[in-house]
């Protein structure tokens, strides 16, 4: 199966204590912005944020596993700095940098029901790979 | 896990002798059916951790014990500077000097009864919990030093709090060896608006019930009688530990290979105590220490003014304040000599006994109070700290009860209006901003406690003195 045939998507995997998150997707900025809106999914219902607000983050590191950590913990830092929940993101990596566009909305308590908050990504189950079938995934336990 | 794994010393120490690169042994504290219970990964994390350079004695797992990142959850580990001993940011934890402060009440739960839902309220009004609360206060550069240096002796300097409440927390209310210009630009944005928060996740308010004394004496000393009505506070650093947490790990990662230090999981990042990075990390973990103290002192202030809505006149004075995600500078008898040593306790409780110079004269004749939150909808227990504990786990105890169901599957299972709902029937108020956060949280995704603090019971790392049961529970 050619990778492109995969449409991008998520999904969380088991932690005794936390969750964690997978974005699994033709490309590997694709992958990337799965894995965040993964993240959003353990805070909130998805359906329910708009994307009125947008913002842009960048980062960097010496290695895309460690580029993967930094992206998930940018956001995290804007949700809590900016009170923001994202449903939206577009990413380009460019070998060690990342630059992205993020959207969503500032958090409702009463419209969005935010069940927890992350506090950062972990390396526990930190992986960044592309499969053999030249798939990408993108995952990391979040501490929640 | 299989308990074949282990050499069984008594009915609940299970050691797994130094074998690979072990440097001491790993040692958990359970008995048969929580050993049984436990996930494969704590074996795999507590061995990981017996490796890391200059631990000493052995790497310990109280009963509690849970899959956690890079230590497990309930892990302890001292290490000795002078033989290369190193300071992990996993082993400390995301939810730096994450704890329990328990204050009395003077109330009798005849009296709670027909003010409950009055007082639910205004806690629930009082102080803010949940994802995205805001406190009232906003800290500058000046008063971000004054509060990471000084901790709940700058809360009280503030006016939040009494002056007799310092010598019933942790360190006196202010731990010392903070520096606060290892704290970055980011983790002081991330905390400017969050003092006097409880976050979310596990973290609560709760009015408790005194439902059972353990041990009559110790109870008098605490100040404790069955049907006194009590306050527990559990929570931490909030977003100031998490972000200093979040870089020093990266930081720790980086450099393990230029420090010689080789890791079986990057999540057991650590520098040498000695070296810089190390140095900067405890600078900054301390402040974030002080944070929390802080925090928790400001939330006994906005309780305080909440519980006197509905009961004028009131005094809540302090039972204790334990923290149970920290590394601290402590002194123990190692082969006989008295050793300075940093120790880890990610998800474990100080338990020092009686007698203990560290300890206020309050509590030197019976140990310190060791503080077991529950989770919501279950009991809570008040334990003291031994004398055998020194011996067993660097005087430490088990912190809670640990989950026995991932967020997921809890949130699948239980619908958090019904859970409400059942407690309801069994008397306890819940309060909480998410209703989805309640069933992730919900009585059954979590462990027994009562099995857990049985266990270090008869393990000798805490004696039993009081059982706590829910009355009203404030969710983050």
């Amino acid at each position: 199966m050619n990778s492109q045939s995969i449409t991008p998507h998520w999904e969380h995997f088991e932690h005794e204590a936390d969750i964690g998150i997978r974005g699994i997707a033709p490309t590997l900025e694709q992958a990337f912005e799965q894995a965040a809106i993964a993240m959003t999914a353990v805070i909130t219902d998805l359906d329910l944020v708009s994307s009125s607000k947008v913002i842009s983050i960048n980062c960097e590191a010496s290695n895309i596993e460690l580029l993967f950590v930094s992206w998930i913990n940018e956001l995290v830092y804007e949700m809590s700095t900016q009170g923001l929940l994202f449903n939206r993101f577009e990413v380009v990596i460019d070998d060690d940098i990342l630059s992205a566009i993020a959207y969503g909305e500032a958090v409702d308590r009463q419209k969005h029901q935010p069940a927890v908050e992350i506090k950062g990504a972990t390396f526990t189950e930190l992986r960044v790979y592309q499969q053999s079938d030249d798939v990408w995934i993108a995952q990391c336990v979040v501490d929640v | 896990m299989d308990a074949g794994q282990f050499i069984q010393r008594d009915e609940t120490c299970w050691e797994i002798e130094p074998k690979g690169a072990m440097r001491v042994p790993a040692i958990i504290y359970a008995d048969a059916q929580l050993l049984e219970a436990m996930d494969q990964k704590v074996y795999e994390q507590i061995t990981n951790v017996a490796t890391l350079p200059g631990i000493v004695e052995a790497a310990y797992a109280m009963p509690d014990a849970h899959w956690g990142y890079g230590f497990p959850i309930g892990g302890v580990a001292a290490f000795d500077p002078d033989q290369g001993g190193v300071v992990s940011a996993g082993g400390v934890g995301f939810d730096i000097s994450c704890g329990v402060r328990t204050l009395h009440t003077g109330l009798t739960i005849d009296q709670l009864q027909p003010h409950k839902q009055a007082l639910a309220d205004a806690l629930y009004r009082t102080v803010p919990a949940g994802v995205g609360s805001r406190g009232k206060i906003h800290l500058n550069h000046k008063s971000m030093h004054g509060m990471l240096t000084g901790g709940a002796q700058w809360a009280l300097e503030q006016g939040f709090g009494e002056q007799q409440d310092l010598e019933r927390i942790e360190e006196h209310g202010c731990m010392a060896g903070a520096e606060s210009r290892y704290v970055s630009a980011k983790a002081r944005e991330r905390q400017k608006d969050e003092m006097g928060t409880l976050g979310s996740g596990n973290h609560y308010l709760e009015v408790q019930r005194v439902a059972e004394i353990f041990d009559p004496a110790v109870a008098k000393n605490f100040g404790l009688s069955v049907d006194d009505i009590v306050l527990s506070i559990h929570c931490g650093s909030r977003g100031l530990g998490h972000q200093i947490g979040t870089e020093f790990l990266k930081d720790m990662v980086m450099s393990a290979a230029q420090h010689g230090i080789v890791l079986p999981d990057r999540e057991l990042a650590c520098a040498p105590l000695n070296s810089p990075l190390g140095k900067h990390y405890l600078g900054a973990m301390r402040a974030a220490i002080n944070c929390a103290l802080a925090n928790r002192q400001i939330i006994t202030h906005l309780t305080r003014q909440a519980v006197a809505t509905v009961f004028p006149g009131i005094h809540l004075g302090l039972l204790y304040d334990v923290s149970h995600n920290t590394c601290k500078l402590e002194h123990h008898t190692i082969d006989g000599r008295k050793k300075a040593l940093y120790v880890h306790r990610k998800g474990a409780t100080r338990a020092f006994g009686p007698g203990h110079p560290d300890l206020p004269a309050i509590f030197k004749e019976v140990g310190q109070p060791v503080l077991i939150g529950g989770s919501m909808g279950t009991s809570s227990y008040v334990l003291c700290g031994t004398k055998d504990g020194e011996q067993r786990s660097f005087s430490s105890a088990c912190h809670g009860a640990g989950r026995a169901m991932s967020r997921s599957q809890a949130s699948k299972q239980w619908q958090g209006k019904t859970v409400v709902e059942q407690l309801a029937a069994r008397g306890i108020i819940i309060r909480s901003p998410s209703m989805r956060g309640v069933a992730e949280e919900a009585p059954l995704a979590y462990k027994d406690v009562s099995a857990v603090v049985d266990v270090a019971d008869r393990a000798g790392l805490a004696r039993k003195v009081a059982k706590l049961e829910p009355v009203i529970c404030i969710k983050g």
